[in-house]
């Protein structure tokens, strides 16, 4: 079991490579198609997701259904500009997709949704639903000898919600080795600060505390992410939960860690090429 | 009416491998027997609905046919966001069997009673809501469930109460069954009340006013082509509910009228008050508080036709 002592925030910053700038336009793109979006958290998680569907998931494009597939429930919804990011990149659906993002008869909105995207699990958008519905499918995986793992992506704000701590009760009695919870702990919830909203912390510790086996990891460190997440899970007998200390609007300085930027609507062209500069132009 | 139930929950794992059971911290032995023999679809979780109906959707997503139980508000009012969106918006086929309907928890005090569980489940959409008569209809129901496509609330009685369903008659989801044709007046009910409108009818049989009995045992989706047939040419429609008067059986019926232009002269809606209640007592005695045992209906539909 892999285990910091310190958080990894404090380490010296990660520059982004280019695929990491480029998944980023294409959140943005998303973002002008829509005129809003939730950039601040759609910018945090991108390498968690951008690990997950490079190296770890086992997943068909073209059979989206295909039983022996893992799991991934992006249960922080309003983050599903990353989502859309990776999903029109591996061909779920065209890249020009993005550009109809929350509008009328988009497949797209503002929230993920199931049977209407390829390659959602799941729809969410009120927080603190996904990891209940991971146990379920982590039970159904273990009743059906199927060896597949499920990933839950969570924000540090949608945590607050009492829902995901009887998930996690739930899923520490039941030994669910095959889930894993992912928080994408930027730090920054709607508001504001976690620490000052609500603070989670010790974070770990709770998550210890409901029977799982915890690490934590800079969540924009893509070969640690790698290295990480193809050791799940950390214990044969436990849940895995890994934090993933980020910064929320990664990429754009002007927006990092700002509780400002976690939703914007309505961004003139200037500012939208003001964050295209930043991710090394259109 | 619950044993019913539940023992059917044991004989549709025995028949079908995606059934399975979830339980939130339920009475000592429950379903002992399918635990003995599905250990691996039998599930008894924590006090946290929340989690049930989640874990309820992922099963059901991934193809089983989770049976629930627990105590009807501890469904409705606590787990409303998750029955509405992990349950409705996927359309899964999750079966929540809803102890206490209505009353039952009489003795118990608010907290406890379902008397606002059809509107609230009713509402949403997708959800089929179903209340039955007595234990031999809730078999009936039971084998249907099955294959029912979507999630289904199934409100539960008491228990021991007395057959008055008729096996002749069949039983479909979403198919009202008519117990009495029509006479001057049409009294439509939904689960144990049918057998208080049988003894109201019976009352004012005597006293010569004929009353038909449309048991409409899907409250959702509502058989609203069986409600015109029936109320057109009646002078009274009656609706029978232990429900709230907001939003119940009564509510639905009189959208029904009123969409198919169907103005029966009078729309009476027995139901219970827009109030928590104020007392303890038992089922029976908080219903002939709130005016609906057999006497107190008929005495009503009397008034109302002067």
């Amino acid at each position: 079991m892999i285990n910091h002592d310190k958080a990894p925030d404090q380490a010296e910053p990660i520059d982004l490579d280019e695929r990491s700038l480029y998944l980023r336009r294409l959140v943005i793109r998303g973002l002008e198609g829509g005129g809003r979006g939730h950039i601040g958290s759609s910018l945090s998680p991108i390498e968690i997701l951008r690990v997950l569907y490079d190296d770890i998931l086992r997943y068909r494009v073209d059979e989206p259904a295909w039983l022996p597939r893992d799991r991934l429930i992006l249960s922080k919804g309003h983050g599903c500009l990353a989502q859309y990011a990776l999903l029109a990149d591996k061909g779920f659906f065209p890249l020009a997709t993005l550009d109809s993002f929350c509008q009328q008869h988009s497949i797209l909105g503002g929230h993920p949704e199931a049977g209407q995207i390829p390659g959602i699990e799941v729809s969410t958008g009120a927080l603190g639903h996904g990891l209940p519905v991971a146990v379920g499918m982590a039970l159904a995986a273990r009743i059906d000898k199927r060896d597949n793992k499920v990933w839950v992506v969570m924000g540090d704000g949608e945590t607050n919600e009492g829902s995901v701590w009887e998930a996690a009760l739930c899923a520490g009695k039941h030994r669910l080795s095959r889930l894993v919870a992912i928080v994408d702990y930027n730090k920054l919830q709607s508001y504001g600060p976690t620490a000052e909203v609500q603070d989670m912390e010790p974070f770990a510790d709770k998550w210890r505390a409901f029977n799982f086996a915890v690490t934590e990891v800079d969540g924009h460190d893509v070969a640690a992410l790698r290295r990480l997440f193809a050791a799940v899970p950390l214990d044969p007998g436990k849940p895995t939960a890994i934090i993933c200390h980020t910064v929320k609007g990664k990429g754009i300085p002007f927006a990092e860690g700002k509780a400002e930027w976690h939703h914007k609507a309505k961004l003139p062209p200037a500012d939208i090429d003001a964050l295209y500069a930043c991710l090394g132009g259109r | 009416m619950r044993r019913a139930a539940l023992d059917k929950v044991h004989e549709l794992a025995q028949r079908d491998r995606r059934v399975l059971f979830i339980g939130s911290d339920l009475g000592a032995g429950t379903l002992a027997p399918m635990r003995a023999e599905f250990p691996d679809r039998w599930f008894m979780e924590g006090i946290a609905e929340a989690n049930m109906i989640g874990m309820a959707a992922g099963l059901a997503m991934d193809g089983f046919v989770p049976y629930l139980n627990t105590i009807a508000p501890f469904f409705t009012r606590r787990a409303n966001e998750q029955i509405t969106i992990d349950l409705c918006l996927h359309k899964l086929p999750v079966r929540l069997i809803a102890s206490g309907g209505g009353v039952v928890y009489a003795p118990l005090g608010p907290t406890h009673l379902a008397v606002d569980d059809i509107a609230t489940m009713r509402v949403l959409p997708n959800m089929a809501v179903v209340a039955v008569a007595d234990a031999a209809e809730m078999r009936r129901l039971m084998d249907q469930s099955l294959e029912w496509p979507g999630p289904l609330y199934i409100r539960l009685a008491k228990g021991g109460d007395p057959i008055v369903s008729d096996p002749a008659r069949g039983f479909t989801i979403g198919k009202a069954i008519i117990m009495r044709d029509p006479g001057t007046v049409l009294l439509v009910t939904t689960g144990v009340m049918l057998g208080r409108a049988l003894a109201a009818a019976d009352l004012l049989k005597g006293q010569g006013i004929s009353c038909g009995i449309l048991h409409m045992h899907t409250v959702k989706p509502l058989d609203s082509a069986a409600l015109r047939d029936y109320a057109a040419g009646v002078n009274l429609v009656v609706t029978i509910e232990e429900h709230s008067l907001i939003g119940g059986l009564g509510g639905a019926v009189a959208e029904t009228l009123m969409d198919a232009e169907i103005r029966p002269p009078c729309l009476l809606r027995l139901a219970l008050p827009d109030a928590f209640a104020d007392e303890y007592g038992s089922q029976d005695t908080m219903l002939e508080a709130f005016g609906l045992v057999p006497p107190q209906i008929a005495a009503a539909i009397r008034r109302r036709l002067g």
